[in-house]
């Protein structure tokens, strides 16, 4: 069945809430009106105002209740309106969710989901668009989740919410509607007709930590995850060369078998996010590239990212990533002797 | 109360007058609309002063009238502001809350503060020998454990702090398993993973102990949702100092339990300092830490924490109450912190010496004792017994537990344990550290 990213998000819970009487969501507008992006439209009319309800704006609060509830044997699924106020919840998450397990030994656990949009592209300036995955993939016992597409996000959050470990699930905005490729001047196109737009109906699953190849080739490796996963494509069509494009899907665990196999191969390597440069994933994936894969290497590595500014707003299309900065990278690896 | 309050005041007042380093422009200025100077709140006694409470009459007329448990929350708001005491120092009880207790249940909890007593005395010797690394004294608020854990069921899921060691005595929890954990030994059912007293206890309804303060506040509030949720019988109750109600997990718990009607208990346990800190930092000029709960709507109760009685008798309350269906109960327990706050602090740095012992709530063993014996339930003797058989019993049960090993000395737990229970189903990336430290062992 064709769907959007949005649909093909809110069929996974719906699936997961039909399942199983323990999973539930909740967060700021998510029930009557069914979210700001829609995502959980239609489930409170369907399963019940105690499975999908509205909450405080409190986003400490909504993590907080949400950890008591999967401590308490239930699989929460809290929804956080926009990645750019997860802050307040940061303590719950980082010192409470992701440590229950560690310190109480296995007496409690909390298996709860947090679902939230990333990413820019949508002129929502500093406070509407950040990507702030590093912050959360070097918290121990936490799970970073990142879809590019409707497919993998069904699969991807019914992996999450079936998880026995909390997970943070960041859905990339700008992919909600249809996939983008770095370019905001052709007009926007839907999931509609895309292979990935393509969802089963009911459940299945994606793995976390297994990433999926975009395309294969010999020239170099694209490493990606989220909107950038798009952009890199386009690159590589535009160029006419033949990239293993990485799409990494999850950041912790991590697909470490995929990349070193591909770097190998190929020798050369770009990185690409959107998130700001310094600490940022990028230079997690570098790291690694580099310890596993150095005698194999052709070329410097190179990161393509933000910069490390605050998500402007007239600036937007300045600060994105876009096809001209990963193309200048792409060259600059292919070129290197 | 409210000469307490009025009496930290006028303490403060007496304080003040450090020279501001900005007198001498404000001297300068023509004329100043704003004449307010920054205020910081100081505790009436320092070291060196002779604290001295003698104003604080305590109150027998201050306990108020026990209302229906599913009243409107608002009949309860001077609740917030009374003291509910059940307990007279001659040993009556008198008032409205009087609990209708068996002797053997009033007995059992003199006896469960006794043992509580005495482990914390242990322990805290064990740790200045340097069998472990830390530890944390309930001394002075044994009655708040031990008179809420007796109101609640073994089930109901409690989310304490550091210094409710008391419950777990209540419920019956093994005090070597307790002892193991302080001592990271090879017993010790958290495999060292984690830091003395932060108990987890989940078949004694004992949450995970956080270090970090207050978050556990809102979890509790999730954990009592999920209850109702589930249409299952129990209901969650969580402790903070008084100190902690300063974080914001306060407040998104008393707004989520009132928002949701969630079937809880918020206590804060009001010790009167946060490690050095007094009550006033974290109060400013309010009223009671109870009354916090009264603009969220909840019902809020004040209680004489050194009343073990009287704790009961607030805590079966609330509980009755969330069980109905009345929704979260904020209870200040009104005590005092009568050692320091962890084995790492020196309350001699920060408050008179002899602060404890001039508190004029008195000590909560004493109070239960005297009213036990007021009602020729107990005596002298049977009190002198059960101390030495608290303490045999404790010294016993710590030779057991050092010799399943100490953080010093071992046997612990085997060091690649630390890479277990971080997830349920470990990254790759993980499995290669351990790896990596199988080879830096060599």
């Amino acid at each position: 069945m064709q769907m959007s990213m949005i649909e093909a998000i809110r069929d996974a819970m719906d699936v997961k809430m039909s399942q199983d009487p323990s999973v539930l969501t909740f967060g700021e507008d998510v029930g009557y009106f069914g979210g700001v992006f829609r995502c959980t439209a239609g489930l409170q009319e369907k399963h019940g105002l105690h499975r999908c309800f509205d909450t405080p704006i409190s986003e400490g609060g909504i993590v907080g209740i949400a950890i008591g509830m999967a401590a308490n044997g239930l699989r929460p699924v809290a929804e956080i309106q926009f990645a750019d106020y997860i802050y307040p919840g940061y303590d719950q998450i980082a010192s409470e969710a992701a440590r229950l397990r560690y310190r109480s030994n296995g007496d409690f656990i909390c298996p709860l989901t947090i679902r939230t949009p990333v990413g820019g592209g949508i002129f929502g300036g500093p406070t509407h668009s950040q990507s702030p995955e590093a912050l959360f993939t070097h918290i121990a016992g936490l799970k970073t989740i990142i879809p590019s597409n409707p497919y993998d996000a069904k699969g991807l959050l019914i992996s999450a919410i079936e998880s026995d470990d909390p997970v943070l699930f960041l859905e990339p905005k700008r992919l909600y509607n249809g996939p983008f490729d770095g370019d905001h001047e052709t007009p926007s196109v839907s999931w509609k007709g895309h292979d990935l737009g393509e969802v089963p109906d009911g459940h299945y699953t994606v793995e976390l930590g297994k990433a999926r190849m975009i395309s294969e080739g010999s020239d170099l490796t694209l490493i990606a995850y989220g909107t950038m996963v798009w952009v890199a494509e386009a690159v590589a069509k535009n160029l006419g060369i033949r990239a293993d494009i990485i799409d990494l899907r999850s950041l912790v665990p991590l697909d470490l078998d995929a990349i070193e196999t591909s770097v190998k191969k190929t020798g050369r390597c770009v990185i690409l996010h959107e998130a700001t440069r310094t600490s940022g994933f990028g230079a997690e994936l570098m790291a690694q590239v580099q310890e596993r894969c150095f005698y194999h290497l052709e070329a410097p590595i190179r990161r393509v990212t933000g910069w490390d500014t605050p998500y402007p707003h007239a600036q937007e299309w300045a600060y994105f990533p876009g096809q001209k900065r990963v193309t200048h990278a792409v060259r600059e690896v292919l070129e290197a002797a | 109360m409210q000469n307490l309050r009025q009496s930290f005041r006028r303490a403060a007042i007496g304080r003040s007058g450090t020279p501001s380093p900005f007198k001498a422009y404000l001297f300068m200025a023509k004329q100043q609309s704003n004449q307010s100077r920054l205020h910081v709140p100081e505790p009436p006694f320092r070291p060196g002063d002779t604290p001295d409470y003698s104003h604080i009459a305590v109150p027998t007329d201050h306990t108020p009238p026990r209302p229906d448990p599913l009243c409107d929350d608002y009949e309860t708001a001077e609740h917030a502001l009374k003291l509910i005491r059940v307990m007279r120092f001659n040993g009556e009880t008198a008032g409205d809350w009087v609990p209708g207790l068996e002797p053997e249940v009033k007995r059992k909890m003199l006896r469960d503060m006794m043992l509580t007593r005495a482990m914390d005395d242990r322990m805290f010797a064990m740790q200045r020998q340097g069998k472990m690394s830390f530890y944390m004294k309930s001394r002075g608020e044994e009655a708040v454990s031990v008179g809420h854990a007796e109101a609640l069921r073994d089930t109901d899921m409690v989310f304490p702090t550091y210094r409710q060691q008391a419950i777990l005595i209540s419920r019956g929890a093994s005090m070597l398993e307790m002892m193991n954990q302080c001592l990271s030994n090879s017993g010790d059912p958290l495999q060292g993973k984690n830091i003395p007293v932060l108990y987890s206890f989940r078949k004694h309804g004992f949450f995970s102990i956080s270090g970090n303060l207050g978050t556990q506040l809102i979890q509790a509030v999730g954990w009592a949702m999920a209850e109702a949720y589930k249409n299952e019988d129990g209901i969650a109750s969580t402790f903070t100092g008084e100190g902690a109600t300063a974080e914001g997990d306060f407040h998104y718990a008393l707004n989520f339990a009132s928002t949701y009607r969630a079937p809880c208990i918020i206590n804060v346990v009001n010790n009167q300092w946060a490690i050095s800190s007094f009550q006033g930092i974290a109060m400013g000029e309010g009223e009671s830490f109870a009354a916090r709960g009264t603009g969220y709507g909840l019902a809020t109760l004040r209680v004489d924490g050194n009343d073990a009685l009287a704790v009961y008798a607030a805590t079966k309350w609330a509980a009755e109450r969330a069980r109905q269906g009345g929704g979260a109960t904020v209870i200040e327990h009104f005590t005092y912190r009568a050692e320091g706050h962890s084995t790492s602090d020196d309350p001699s740095k920060y408050r008179p010496k002899d602060e404890a012992e001039v508190w004029p709530f008195g000590d909560p063993v004493e109070r239960l004792k005297t009213h036990l014996v007021h009602i020729g339930e107990w005596d002298d003797e049977r009190h002198a017994a059960y101390e030495k058989e608290a303490k045999l019993f404790v010294r016993e049960t710590y030779k057991k537990a050092e010799a399943l090993g100490t953080v010093e000395t071992g046997p612990q737990v085997d060091d690649f344990t630390m890479f277990e229970q971080v997830y349920a189903d470990p990254p790759e990336l993980l499995l290669e550290q351990r790896e990596m430290f199988r080879k830096e062992l060599g």
